[in-house]
């Protein structure tokens, strides 16, 4: 069965819910913990939501020099796939793994809502059971979640397609060119703001036309990714 | 203990949505004349012995590399804290009060 491993460090509060979205997806969540620099054989892995050392410095900022990083930059630049959600995208960036920056929210608060995202590319390793076009509803909860980037950098993920998830109907946090979500030339790393964990089972997703609580659609995101490490074995 | 200034602020084209926040309060004091306001950051690097240019030009690499992002952020100053200039402004208005 393939191993997904999800680091947790201190102030992590999705850790959890990212290891019951590996197993619902039909993986085995592999707890990796900040301080080891062992990614104990793990064949992905993911950087959850939280605010990693209180957000102190910058979010991300110091969760990213944490010793177990160093295995996740080189596993990442040996091509395993890493999924960085919100604070983990967070982390993703100040690590450059992948590039820009995330500046706190336009409209200066915390925004919680179940946001509509549209998959923008389905070429990396995190959406490759998606198609492009395809749009899915997902809980989004972050107060500096702004993507920004230099004019050039923007130009060079747009013209690249690295622009792999979108916000539609709403811009919640002023992110440029409405993105969500980014990855790294390869399509290894993916990085996004808002939580597909956290809508992967009836009853405890956002609400749908067909039912309260019932939207699963985040649930993709992992089985792309474990249809991708199948695929490879 | 000598200590090395670094000053961070926010890159001037970004937003600052604090502050922005920062600047509305500021008109709810009724304080007229302030156009806009802007958050950085001062860190204040304690060092062994005195300031060499060597460890000035460390700070200065420091800075960039985990200090500042640099996609968001600007270093805008790296210098030597003067703590006695510091201590003499300091007395200077504590003695002014007392007078």
């Amino acid at each position: 069965m393939s191993r997904i491993g999800v680091v947790t460090f201190p102030g992590s509060l999705d850790d959890r819910d990212a290891q019951r979205a590996i197993r619902i997806a039909g993986a085995d969540a592999v707890p990796l913990w900040h301080a080891d620099h062992d990614l104990r054989g793990v064949d992905a892995v993911v950087l959850p939501g939280g605010f990693s050392y209180g957000d102190y410095l910058r979010c991300g900022a110091i969760a990213a020099q944490a010793p177990i990083m160093r295995e996740v930059i080189a596993a990442a630049d040996a091509g395993m796939p890493v999924l960085g959600i919100c604070n983990g995208f967070q982390i993703l960036v100040e690590a450059h793994l992948l590039p820009g920056g995330l500046i706190r929210n336009e409209q200066g608060a915390f925004v919680c809502r179940d946001q509509r995202l549209r998959i923008e590319s389905a070429d990396t390793a995190w959406t490759s059971d998606f198609e492009a076009g395809d749009e899915i509803v997902v809980p989004l909860k972050n107060g500096e979640g702004g993507y920004i980037a230099s004019a050039e950098t923007l130009r060079e993920l747009e013209g690249e397609g690295r622009v792999v998830f979108r916000y539609v109907d709403v811009n919640p946090n002023g992110s440029m060119n409405d993105i969500a979500g980014i990855t790294n030339a390869r399509g290894n790393v993916v990085g996004l703001m808002p939580h597909p964990e956290h809508a992967v089972e009836p009853g405890f997703g956002p609400d749908t036309p067909a039912a309260m609580r019932s939207g699963v659609d985040g649930l993709r995101v992992f089985r792309s990714v474990l249809a991708g490490l199948l695929a490879r074995a | 203990m000598p200590v090395i200034v670094v000053d961070v602020m926010p890159k001037p084209e970004l937003l600052d949505p604090a502050g922005k926040a920062t600047l509305g309060a500021i008109g709810r004091l009724g304080r007229a004349g302030y156009r806009g306001v802007r958050i950085g950051k001062r860190f204040e690097l304690s060092v062994d012995g005195p300031v060499t240019e060597a460890m000035l030009a460390d700070a200065r690499a420091l800075a960039e590399e985990l200090l500042a992002n640099t996609v968001i952020e600007d270093v805008v100053a790296v210098y030597v804290g003067g703590a006695e200039d510091d201590l003499d402004e300091f007395t200077g208005v504590a003695a002014g009060e007392t007078h």
